[in-house]
């Protein structure tokens, strides 16, 4: 399994980063928070950790750690417009329940 | 599901907890309001796409339109169409030279006028907060949730009661306000020169109505307003018009009505558009006369037309050069703000003036309000505490005085504001009851070298051994800039306080006054200037006349005539020592006529005497 990005994400990522100026790719994880449980951190990482496992996805180099990854692995993060609003959507199989917003889950 | 942004590394947020900032170009003619999503700054758009928001206000009797909807109703019901509303805050009626000029009912009110509506009576604070509602509703749209807080874009020239008006609309409409800041600040700040460069910048602000010029150093992070100038009366709008005086003009048609009018100013706004990046342009329409509109209008003319409008922004330029002791070669970039900036004679004129391409790769319209955005969310505490930007810092230290004239540093300078330190200090006598505190700013250790900001004194403190009392003194600068400074004694709790404002020991008023002088002062000075021209010229006739009956009032005037001249030179001496140029020109004129005759009489006995004792054949003629 892996982490991947959708074609339209690998853009706006490489975009930011690019207005960004630094940064060696995309940190995804997650952690223990939220009325849920579980929350989402996307981040831009200007460092690979030791324990990091790396994927690349478009071009985009996608990293994790390893704990997090049990959690988010076979996730694909989609970048999408939601009337005036867009961001980033993690469609995450491991997902058993969500809070009403989405900004929290559990697995 | 809920869409997230890319955050800066151990910035993510906390659920529910997104820190939602947004930075808002609260404009003459246009509002934006623009946020930073995954580290980059963007304007956020309303429904129909659109970014710009007319700062339009429309009252109708039960409700309110903003922007488009409230602009297409600007001919149809003027009185209660509020445009340029930014005129008028914090101003009063008799601040507002060209008063009547607006359609509006003005009510005078103390402290700011207020505007009479179909509504009800409505001050510019209420007129404000209504286009920052809207822009508050679309970001709240966008961003999916409430804002924590904005940065609110001033012009640099506006006073403390114009600020103070700006906040209380946004405390009005429900926007927690991070900070303002200035507009050609932001501008610097959206094209990234806070942490690329030192040096001097020009802002370049050309938009709908008004033109701004702002010089700018930039040091260690620090952005200093060096000068400001412009004029409040010139604009894209006047570009436009300049089109539809030469559209009336070729097409040879009377004077139309207002809506031929609104038509035809659009169709001139539209040919300016094209005209930026195509070499000519057609433009056709039919009149509400029946009359056809044909025409077309190339770049060359269009240049021609409006080069006296391009001339006339770099007069304030060059004054706002000389104000700030710069020279042309000094200037690091020139920064391109304001959507009438797009004209290429514009670039061109500002390119050939400064001797160097200025930065034109930003969106004009937007790049306040982008600035201003990336200020909101350094503010929020959406970026790393090392990556803060160094914006408002105290620019030298602020101390106080200690015994033998050394200053003794409480806050040092380049802290970041707002700021809060204290520091305990003790009596230097036995039975010591009252302590002197001197307030100085500088980095110098002598007293005498600082700046003295403010004295106060803590009387009251319990006789004691010298050395026994502790009083501490605590020092706060708030983010306005604004230093307050108390003392207070520990034991028994006496207490003193000053409130001094520390930025350059000026107080905003004589701030104002000199950002603003240009401005405001430009009548009086001209005033000034033609009274003055008046009584030199007054003085010179006088003396002229003086000298004349000196010479010749004995022999050539009757008494009579010598007293009525006098009571004329007399008259004239009185309108000197007044104010009134003109009173002084009338009078000048009475003393010439009351003076022919003397003139004359004096001419014939110089000819006469002249031509004494010569033959005709003598006289060359």
């Amino acid at each position: 399994m892996a982490i991947t990005l959708t074609e339209s994400a690998a853009d706006r990522v490489q975009k930011f980063l690019a207005n960004r100026g630094k940064g060696v790719g995309l940190r995804l994880g997650v952690r223990t928070s939220g009325c849920s449980g579980m929350a989402y951190t996307l981040e831009f990482s200007d460092e690979i950790l030791p324990e990091d496992v790396t994927f690349e996805s478009h071009g985009v180099k996608v990293l994790i750690d390893p704990k997090s990854l049990t959690y988010l692995d076979g996730t694909e993060l989609d970048y999408t417009k939601e009337g005036l609003n867009e961001g980033f959507k993690f469609n995450n199989p491991n997902v058993k329940d969500s809070c009403g917003c989405g900004e929290s889950f559990t697995v | 599901m809920a869409l997230l942004q890319i955050s800066e590394p151990g910035k993510s947020a906390v659920p529910h907890q997104h820190r939602l900032a947004v930075g808002i170009d609260l404009g003459t003619t246009n509002s934006l309001v623009a946020t930073v999503r995954s580290g980059m700054s963007v304007v956020l758009h309303d429904e129909e796409g659109h970014a710009l928001l007319p700062s339009v206000v429309h009252y109708l009797a039960s409700g309110v339109d903003v922007g488009h909807a409230a602009q297409a109703q600007q001919s149809r019901d003027p009185q209660n169409t509020i445009v340029s509303v930014k005129r008028f805050m914090g101003r009063g009626v008799h601040d507002i030279a060209d008063i009547g000029h607006y359609p509006y009912r003005f009510v005078d009110a103390p402290g700011m006028l207020q505007l009479s509506t179909v509504a009800g009576i409505k001050n510019p604070v209420e007129i404000s907060a209504e286009i920052l509602k809207t822009l508050k509703a679309r970001a709240e749209k966008s961003l999916g949730g409430e804002l924590t807080g904005a940065v609110i874009t001033v012009p640099a020239y506006f006073d403390d009661a114009q600020r103070q008006a700006t906040k209380d609309a946004a405390q009005l409409a429900g926007l927690n306000v991070l900070r303002l800041l200035n507009e050609p600040t932001a501008a610097a700040v959206a094209y990234g020169l806070d942490n690329a460069s030192e040096g001097v910048f020009v802002i370049y602000d050309l938009g709908g109505g008004t033109f701004d010029v702002s010089i700018l150093r930039l040091s260690k992070g620090v952005f200093e307003v060096l000068a400001t100038n412009g004029d409040s009366a010139l604009g894209g709008d006047d570009f436009d018009r300049r089109i539809f005086c030469w559209m009336l003009e070729k097409a040879q048609v009377p004077p139309v009505g207002p809506e031929d009018t609104r038509l035809l100013l659009t169709k001139a706004r539209e040919a300016k558009e094209q005209l930026t990046d195509h070499a000519e342009t057609r433009i056709t329409c039919v009149l509400s006369t029946g009359e056809v509109i044909d025409q077309t209008l190339d770049s060359a003319t269009f240049n021609e037309l409006t080069q006296h409008l391009v001339n006339k922004t770099l007069t304030p330029t060059r004054k706002a050069l000389r104000d700030a002791g710069i020279s042309i070669e000094d200037v690091q970039g020139v920064v391109m703000v304001g959507g009438s900036t797009r004209m290429p004679q514009i670039q061109h004129a500002v390119a050939e003036f400064f001797k160097r391409e200025p930065l034109t790769n930003l969106d004009p319209d937007k790049v306040v309000a982008l600035g201003a955005a990336i200020q909101a969310n350094v503010l929020a505490g959406n970026k790393n505490e090392n990556e803060l930007l160094l914006l408002d810092v105290i620019p030298l230290s602020l101390g106080l005085e200690t015994m033998g004239g050394l200053t003794e540093k409480v806050i040092p300078r380049n802290s970041t504001i707002p700021v809060a330190r204290a520091q305990d200090f003790t009596t230097f006598k036995d039975g010591q009851t009252a302590m002197s505190i001197h307030v100085v700013q500088g980095e110098r250790e002598l007293v005498s070298d600082c700046r003295s900001l403010a004295r106060f004194e803590l009387r009251g403190i319990p006789p004691m051994a010298a050395g026994a009392a502790r009083i501490r003194v605590a020092f706060q600068v708030d983010a306005d800039g604004l230093l307050s400074v108390s003392a207070r004694e520990q034991t028994c709790g006496v207490e003193a306080h000053v409130v001094v404002k520390p930025s350059y020991g000026l107080s905003d008023d004589a701030i104002a006054n000199m950002l603003q002088s240009s401005f405001s002062h430009a009548e009086e000075d001209k005033l000034a200037r033609a009274l003055r021209e008046a009584q030199v010229e007054a003085e010179r006739l006088l003396e002229a006349i003086r000298a004349a009956l000196e010479q010749d009032g004995d022999a050539l005037l009757e008494a009579t005539e010598r007293a009525e001249l006098e009571s004329h030179m007399q008259a004239l001496h009185n309108a000197i020592s007044g104010t009134d140029p003109q009173a002084i020109t009338a009078s000048m004129e009475a003393l010439n006529h009351a003076s022919e005759t003397f003139a004359g009489r004096r001419m014939d006995a110089s000819i006469k005497q002249a031509l004494t004792g010569h033959k005709l054949d003598e006289i060359k003629v």
